[in-house]
């Protein structure tokens, strides 16, 4: 295979990920509505008083984020695993980590990306200051490709138990610590009316760096899953 | 005659028990090597062992000895493996299922729909395979077998849910495949009614096998 | 190097020259515990600052210093597994995460020990306390990995891709504790940030330290004998042993 049936394959994944995902598409809607409902708790939990809710409003939608994107992460490969496809990317010509780095990105796609563009409404129930939207934006812009990296590490060890749910918290909530440091930091220098861009620098990073070695992790993960 | 796979002192232990020890054997071009033994005896054990799925517990497994051994790429378009869970996506009509499956084997598609008539598909090229019947589930899986360029097939129990029209038609297919210097290791409970020129049975039974030829 | 390494891949040799190991192993740890320790509580001079108390550091930091050498020690075990595919070092993650685990959380209750007369609180969210607990869910989550599947094989294959994920998250994660610590609490820490610590302390912590290593290394020598005889049960070399040792019981 040459570099040009690499990339056509790619897209075909990606592709053949979409049209899975617009004919079941509870399973990419049901983790939006569970974040605009947790949104939805706080305020009626904490009070809904403007400084309260100002104050923790980066944090709550940050948290809410990660474990949204657990919620849907045991599926990553659940499907592929059950019905035979896995083995078929395993056996294919084409590198286990390109395909791999294919499910991150239609992963990202249809659960990351979605959660940027519903983060304002978030914002608003949980009434940010308008100062912080765009860093809070940019965070989940530069993070969730972070998340989405993770639990693809994460779904691909647990794959072949059937039940990973609670298992895969434990191993991935601690890995996400970084990522809510920063960004949760980056949020509340721009409410103070200071620059972000070093914490965004720092997201960045981390985020170069994630999609660079995930791909290998997740591939080793889905050979050693697949036997 | 080009050995396409050869086996060493196979051995296989799963969660304790060995399924087969001291296994050895080699498939040439054009000939079909039929795997038997009862059920649970470790047939798809062996045919994920050679496609190199799995590890075995000793022994090793060579895919196309007579090329360079540092060479994934090209034995991985030479290998073709159908194994229990077909990989067909219930969501996907027969014909995405048909274009996907040959993007990963690295097939050119040149005509999709000569191989859905072929495989006894066409007109029902637009429903989602999961509202098609277990045979016809099958056959998307099988039609890999129609434009796939790869010369040796690891079928386990490729006739399942197959109705006799289908079992034919695969049959043929696999006489052509044969014929043009294919290879096949196949696992089936049921007796093959086309008899190829170089049929190899080997017949694994708990612990100690042995290696028939016809 | 590796040549010589290979005959250990194989459960017997291991078992046999971890055995040989084990006496020597214990009984130095025992013996330079027992002079560092005895040395460290009894014989120390008592802090100006803080009294008697600051004595618990002589369990406190050899356990926090194990902890992160030991999840470095199980990262190598797995790579030298996934890479080379040598059983023992599968099993070996089996053998320290364990006691990696032991150690961090020792660590994480002396120091809530020593935080209650210092900071007049059991937990603080400091930043040694709180990346201390993060390594504590991290070897948490390689065990519950390891044991999660029913093949052992595949548990210890996953759970060293995940020791392997874990090592390179670890320096960022330490990192970005610290770096979040002062940004919320400021100075509270520097009172602890000692300059200098009189040689009739620290050289009982080495001594403290170089004991806690034995120690540790002990403990993952008997968990690995243990762990190869749990794997290699049904091989006719464990089965002679368990007859040899019924045999001598009689």
């Amino acid at each position: 295979m040459n570099k040009a049936s690499y990339r056509s394959l790619v897209v075909a994944l990606m592709q053949r990920d979409f049209k899975v995902a617009m004919r079941r598409k509870s399973d990419s809607i049901n983790p939006l509505l569970f974040v605009l409902m947790v949104v939805t708790l706080f305020p009626i939990a904490v009070g809904p008083s403007h400084e309260v809710l100002g104050r923790i409003a980066p944090g709550v939608i940050w948290v809410v984020a990660l474990l949204a994107s657990l919620l849907g992460s045991e599926r990553l490969f659940r499907d592929d695993y059950l019905d035979g496809s896995l083995e078929q990317m395993v056996l294919s010509p084409a590198p286990l980590e390109l395909l791999a780095l294919a499910k991150i990105s239609s992963h990202w796609l249809l659960s990351g990306l979605p959660l940027v563009i519903l983060s304002p409404f978030c914002a608003l129930l949980l009434k940010l200051p308008i100062e912080g939207w765009l860093t809070l934006m940019l965070t989940l812009l530069l993070g969730t490709p972070i998340l989405s990296a993770m639990t693809a590490i994460g779904a691909a060890l647990t794959v072949s138990l059937g039940r990973g749910g609670a298992l895969l918290s434990l191993l991935l909530l601690p890995l996400f610590i970084p990522l809510l440091i920063f960004a949760t930091a980056a949020v509340d220098s721009s409410l103070l009316g200071m620059p972000a861009i070093g914490q965004l620098l720092f997201l960045a990073g981390f985020m170069v760096l994630t999609l660079t070695l995930a791909p290998l992790a997740v591939a080793a993960a889905i050979k050693v899953s697949v036997n | 005659m080009a050995l396409l796979v050869t086996a060493q002192q196979l051995s296989s232990v799963r969660a304790g028990r060995t399924l087969f020890a001291d296994l050895s054997f080699s498939v040439s071009a054009g000939a079909v090597l039929h795997v038997e033994g009862p059920n649970g005896a470790g047939k798809s054990t062996l045919l994920r062992i050679i496609a190199g799925l799995l590890k075995p517990q000793a022994g090793q497994v060579q895919l196309f000895p007579q090329h360079s051994a540092d060479d994934p790429d090209y034995w991985r378009r030479q290998l073709l493996f159908i194994g229990h869970k077909a990989a067909v996506k219930a969501e996907l009509t027969a014909l995405e299922n048909l274009a996907i499956q040959a993007q990963l084997d690295g097939a050119d598609l040149d005509d999709p729909w000569q191989t859905l008539e072929t495989v006894g598909l066409l007109g029902l090229e637009d429903i989602p395979a999961q509202q098609l019947s277990a045979g016809q589930q099958r056959r998307i899986a099988l039609a890999r077998l129609w434009s796939s360029p790869a010369q040796l097939w690891i079928l386990d129990e490729p006739f399942t849910a197959l109705d006799t029209r289908g079992i034919e038609l695969l049959q043929q297919r696999f006489a052509a495949h044969v014929h043009g210097g294919g290879s096949i290791i196949l696992t089936s409970h049921q007796a093959l009614s086309w008899q190829p020129s170089a049929l190899q049975r080997l017949s694994i039974k708990h612990v100690d096998a042995e290696l028939g030829y016809e | 190097m590796w040549r010589w390494l290979h005959p250990y891949a194989k459960g017997e040799a291991s078992y046999h020259l971890l055995g040989r190991w084990l006496p020597w192993l214990t009984a130095s740890a025992l013996l330079v515990l027992l002079i560092g320790i005895g040395w460290g509580l009894v014989f120390a001079p008592p802090d100006y600052q803080q009294g008697d108390s600051y004595r618990i550091i002589f369990i406190h930091v050899p356990s926090a210093m194990l902890s992160m050498g030991t999840y470095t020690g199980m990262a190598i075990a797995a790579l030298v597994a996934l890479v080379w595919q040598i059983r023992t070092a599968e099993w070996s993650i089996a053998a320290i995460a364990p006691v990696g685990a032991v150690l961090t959380f020792i660590s994480l209750l002396t120091g809530a020990a020593w935080g209650k007369p210092m900071w007049g609180t059991w937990w603080e969210w400091d930043a040694r306390m709180t990346s201390q607990l993060i390594l504590l869910f991290l070897y948490l989550g390689v065990l519950a990995l390891y044991h999660a599947f029913s093949d052992n094989r595949t548990g210890a294959k996953a759970a060293s891709i995940l020791a392997l994920v874990g090592v390179v998250n670890i320096p960022i994660i330490h990192f970005s504790v610290y770096w979040w610590n002062s940004l919320h609490q400021g100075a509270t820490i520097t009172k602890f940030a000692k300059p200098s610590m009189p040689p009739e302390m620290y050289i009982p912590l080495f001594v403290c330290i170089f004991g806690f290593m034995l120690m540790t290394a002990a403990f993952i020598t008997q968990r690995l004998r243990h762990e190869i005889l749990r794997q290699e049960l049904h091989r006719p070399w464990v089965q002679q042993l368990l007859v040899g040792a019924k045999v001598k019981e009689q």
